[in-house]
């Protein structure tokens, strides 16, 4: 039987943890926590707010991701909850957590690197292959399977893998 | 039953975002006529992607527009729901793909504005154009960085890309002084340090369009006679028969979700 929490203290930390499971729908290994997509969780009179802020403007996994919150409130007996889109600040790849970037790694998908300024116009990039370690790396195209990631091939082990694109 | 167009209040601020969310909106709409016919898959990829990062520019440009005017509009009704003179933007972006040069050309041209363009908004006065501005930035910055790369692969390549690459440069370069225009409407906006005078990026737009033409052996064509009318609604022959597809479900079935 699922209960109904009351307490503001309590229901908003039910709420987070609840909400920072859910996981990136195109890469289901990262919680939403993990991206940084998550910014905050408010109650006012009884009321959970999530607030979540988009990767990339098009992301399309936004609204799935908004809906997967919904549903793990009101798994948490938590109904009527509000999911608010925030765009400042913007979100960047620096704050996906240390967790985030080993997950990606085991995932196969090499993570950003820490600290993307701005991109000169020809810049040139070091990613390291996931599976090999290798940084004889080559872009193959600067687009891949989702908005959030570029198509990458190791000319060491030979495998193409995704890289999380510095945002 | 069909849906008729809506009426808009364009305050200076509303129409300010209108012009550049319907900028984002076609040029994002063009690439996605590329999906499936691209000339090889990763190409096919990047250009779905780059129109993705458009459409959710336009989205929020909309919103925002809806949101200031406070008239019960939308992002959608203002997508599907106005006549082709309500829409304010660029002759450029409305311009059919053409070949795969074409649509590489005119993405060079908008991204060598946009680049700059969004980053300077990041410090608009207007806190809402500001963190979308800071979004954008991100994604010009790649968009830019890929039609360069194509511009000098293509300008340098073969001698059929090389032609294509030239004679898209020289149909479309008439266009590009649009990308230059503000009006009274904008020059308010301009003072309080809402918006950005387009003017003050004509030197960095032309330092990058001469370094990769220059890169790509292109040439810059000689003419600096220039086309406009985008911004107030006077559009070319193209953009109503993209509106006749990308309206007809929502004309035909007001409402229609799936």
């Amino acid at each position: 039987m699922v209960g109904t929490v009351t307490e503001p203290r309590d229901l908003r930390a039910i709420a987070w943890t609840a909400a920072s499971q859910v996981v990136d729908p195109e890469i289901p290994v990262l919680t939403i926590a993990d991206l940084g997509v998550l910014r905050d969780v408010t109650v006012y009179d009884g009321n959970v707010e999530v607030a979540i802020t988009p990767t990339y403007s098009g992301c399309p996994a936004m609204n799935m991701i908004a809906l997967e919150i919904e549903l793990a409130l009101e798994r948490e007996g938590i109904h009527n909850s509000k999911i608010k889109t925030v765009l400042s600040p913007a979100w960047t790849t620096d704050w996906m957590s240390d967790a985030g970037r080993a997950k990606l790694k085991d995932y196969g998908i090499a993570p950003p690197m820490a600290g993307s300024g701005r991109r000169a116009l020809f810049g040139e990039q070091q990613v390291a292959c996931p599976q090999c370690g290798s940084t004889a790396t080559e872009v193959l195209s600067e687009f891949g399977s989702t908005s959030c990631k570029a198509l990458w091939r190791c000319t060491a082990c030979r495998e193409p893998f995704d890289y999380f694109k510095c945002h | 039953m069909t849906a008729a167009s809506i009426s808009i209040v364009e305050s200076p601020l509303v129409l300010y975002a209108l012009r550049r969310a319907d900028d984002a909106l076609f040029l994002g709409h063009r690439l996605s006529e590329w999906c499936g016919h691209a000339p090889m898959m990763e190409e096919d990829m990047a250009l779905a992607n780059m129109g993705l990062d458009l459409i959710g520019q336009a989205r929020e440009l909309y919103t925002y527009a809806a949101k200031i005017e406070g008239a019960g509009n939308d992002e959608d009704k203002f997508a599907y729901l106005r006549d082709v003179r309500q829409y304010r933007n660029l002759l450029l972006v409305e311009q059919p793909n053409g070949d795969f040069a074409r649509t590489i050309v005119r993405q060079f041209f908008y991204s060598a504005f946009a680049d700059p363009y969004w980053r300077a908004m990041m410090k608009s006065k207007d806190e809402t154009l500001a963190a979308i501005a800071a979004k954008s930035e991100k994604e010009s910055a790649y968009h830019l960085r890929h039609s360069s790369e194509w511009m000098i692969r293509l300008g340098d390549g073969t001698e059929e890309s090389h032609r294509r690459a030239q004679a898209a440069i020289d149909d479309l370069w008439a266009f590009t002084g649009e990308l230059f225009d503000n009006d009274t409407s904008d020059a308010a906006l301009i003072f309080d340090g809402v918006a950005v005078d387009p003017e003050s990026l004509r030197a960095v737009w032309s330092r990058t369009v001469s370094s990769v033409l220059n890169a790509s052996t292109l040439k810059i064509p000689a003419s600096d006679w220039m086309q406009k009318g985008g911004r107030t609604g006077h559009h070319s022959e193209h953009l109503g028969h993209l509106l006749s597809e990308l309206q007809s479900l929502q004309r035909s079935f007001p409402g229609a979700t799936w």
